[in-house]
């Protein structure tokens, strides 16, 4: 039974990772239709970034994560104009490939710089933080990422909801045209959405180099998972990010825990490929599928 | 003897044999016949050992990428799993020559077809799945087939790998470089005229009405699923078979080199060297595979000066920078390829000095 307990809290805190990682690819998805391979080295740019501020130039933490913050809003801007745009209307595996290769150019950048080993931040958070239930104890991180993921959901709940370059987003998202000739400026809302991504990309970088420490492959790899997480989840839906990325992370954790360590990393694909096939639209997506 | 055919100053064609026709002119058969004589009898003697194996590499390339342009550029299917069928069809081969003791020269073909089945298993989500979604399973595929290369290690030994025997054709030992560059060549030259063959028969209109608008095509009495179902198998056959031949010509394979990576790097060979042309296929491999070459060679150029040899082996990184950035660069500026390119050299020579 504290077997099971501890795998759950595990899998929970590791699916809660999926799912903010996540929540950047559903935002670029929802408003443009772009499929982007470059996610997990935008968690990995958002997370050298705040260790380059941190460790080396010794800036307060809260400082730096907002500075994090702000680089890389510029950083998922600066990709939308000089990369996407050219490519508005053009056919999918050209959009598909840039984000591959985008992939590829900031993974080398960042191996050049960062080189591959596993790099950590100072430790900043305070021990209080802690939680101990019963005999199962949740460590700092966990805590702090689950009340950061919080805010953030929270926060971005009540921005598509409420704001207008939400309600624009979301208009967009339903459809492209109908938003046009009612004056809203797709490119800027095409822009705006990767420029929210990559900030969202960045948050979670940094909470997931505080967990697992830093490195590129690592990070891209997670970038990865992120596929099976929005499938489950619904590519176009927030909420299903998140939910998505819980069970998956409970399934992770599970399925190395009872039946074979080995299969961890491919039991999300297979359930991807399950999925794809039962209910293509996911938990919560939008029901468009086109059978021909 | 019939007049020879030069290009036309109209389009004169009054049959559909016409525009199917392979050569549109004698003087393009002519310079094909006469690549071909260089390409076999000049090449292999000409070239340094190295040389010949950075050739060999292109060639086997060349086939898996041919099989993927008529996935991804006829039929409109993307994949991102191709290299994993390439390492399929890789253990295929090597399974079938060490545990039946099949010949080298039918096991590289029977490695084919059970990848082609392998392909056929990997396309059924095209039933109910396109475009996004699609790329998606196939995305999938490739992480599965990888975990099933590592761990039924009953078959394949897992992270042991394979050794091969030595490939021989009916007792003539195909064992250097130089003999293997003739088997594999053949294999590339056969399996071209293959694919363009096929792209000229009902099958391959098919592929490329399916492309163009799968409604249309469905409502033309053009069986969608089955269709795409023989667009995977046939890819996955020459993704197979490049890759048995690739490991008669390693001699011993292991899991690592069938990842992601490379279904990336097949993928942009198609783009780079053009989507939904033959020849393109051949320049996108033989584009990435120089550039991979150069990219090794001015690494080891930098590590081996003693000044450089700290930013030699950062350098490494950065050939996974000049790879996406051909990528990107192709996709913004010439998105059909270097085949357009070539399209557009050749078309300014023919009409120089009035290039209208």
């Amino acid at each position: 039974m504290e077997f099971f307990l501890q795998l759950l809290i595990n899998g929970l805190s590791i699916g809660l990772l999926y799912g903010l990682s996540a929540l950047g690819f559903v935002m670029i998805f929802k408003a443009s239709s772009v499929l982007n391979f470059a996610h997990g080295q935008l968690l990995a740019m958002g997370a050298f970034f705040f260790l380059v501020l941190v460790s080396w130039l010794k800036i307060p933490i809260v400082v730096a994560f907002l500075i994090t913050l702000a680089g890389s809003f510029v950083l998922g801007f600066a990709v939308e104009r000089i990369f996407l745009r050219p490519l508005i209307g053009e056919s999918l595996i050209f959009v598909i490939m840039l984000t591959v290769g985008l992939a590829s150019m900031f993974k080398g950048l960042l191996l050049f710089f960062f080189g591959g080993n596993l790099q950590t931040y100072p430790d900043f958070l305070p021990a209080g933080l802690a939680l101990q239930i019963g005999t199962i104890y949740v460590p700092p991180v966990y805590v702090a990422s689950s009340l950061l993921g919080g805010v953030f959901l929270l926060l971005f709940g009540l921005f598509f909801k409420y704001s207008p370059q939400g309600i624009f987003m979301r208009s967009v998202a339903d459809n492209q045209t109908a938003a046009m000739s009612l004056g809203v400026h797709v490119k800027k809302v095409f822009a705006l959405s990767w420029a929210i991504a990559a900030l969202v990309a960045g948050m979670s970088g940094i909470v997931l180099g505080i967990i697992n420490g830093i490195n590129v492959h690592e990070i891209s790899s997670i970038g990865l998972k992120v596929f099976p997480v929005v499938i489950l989840g619904g590519l176009d839906s927030i909420g299903g990010a998140i939910i998505g990325g819980i069970i998956i992370g409970l399934l992770e954790t599970f399925t190395s825990g009872y039946i074979s360590p080995s299969l961890r990393d491919v039991i999300p694909y297979i359930v991807l490929v399950v999925i794809l096939l039962i209910k293509p639209y996911g938990l919560f997506g939008l029901v468009e599928i086109e059978r021909v | 003897m019939r007049r020879l055919h030069f290009h036309p100053c109209g389009n004169y064609k009054e049959r559909y044999a016409e525009h199917l026709c392979l050569f549109e002119t004698d003087f393009g058969r002519m310079w094909a016949i006469i690549g071909l004589i260089a390409l076999f009898g000049v090449v292999p003697l000409a070239s340094s050992p190295y040389l010949l194996y950075v050739i060999n590499m292109t060639g086997i390339a060349a086939i898996a990428a041919l099989g993927l342009n008529i996935l991804v550029g006829f039929t409109g299917q993307i994949s991102l799993g191709h290299g994993a069928f390439f390492g399929v069809g890789a253990y295929a081969g090597a399974i079938l020559a060490t545990r039946l003791g099949l010949p080298f020269w039918l096991s590289v073909p029977a490695a084919g077809l059970v990848t082609a089945g392998v392909g056929m298993i990997f396309g059924i989500p095209s039933g109910r799945l396109k475009g996004l979604y699609l790329t998606i399973a196939t995305l999938a595929g490739q992480f599965i087939i990888e975990y099933i290369l590592v761990h039924w290690e009953g078959l394949t030994k897992g992270t042991m790998g394979i050794m091969l025997p030595s490939a021989s054709l009916f007792g003539w030992a195909v064992n250097t470089d130089r003999r293997f560059f003739l088997v594999i060549f053949a294999c590339l030259v056969g399996l071209t005229l293959v694919a363009s063959n096929l792209m000229r028969t009902r099958y391959g209109r098919a592929f490329i009405a399916i492309r163009d608008n799968d409604r249309a095509a469905e409502g033309m009495g053009i069986p969608i699923f089955g269709y795409k179902l023989l667009s995977f198998a046939v890819s996955s056959f020459y993704a197979g078979f490049a890759g048995a031949l690739w490991a008669y010509y390693m001699r011993s394979i292991s899991t690592e080199p069938f990842n992601l990576g490379l279904s990336v790097e097949y993928i942009a060979m198609v783009i780079i060297g053009g989507l939904g042309s033959i020849p393109g296929s051949i320049f996108g491999a033989v584009f990435i595979t120089g550039l991979n070459e150069i990219l090794r060679f001015l690494t080891d150029a930098m590590m081996n000066m003693s000044a450089l040899s700290g930013f030699g082996l950062n350098m490494a990184s950065l050939r996974e920078f000049a790879f996406g950035l051909a990528i990107v660069l192709f996709i913004l500026f010439e998105p059909k390829g270097i085949a357009e390119l070539w399209r557009i050299v050749r078309s300014t020579f023919r009409l120089w000095p009035f290039s209208y």
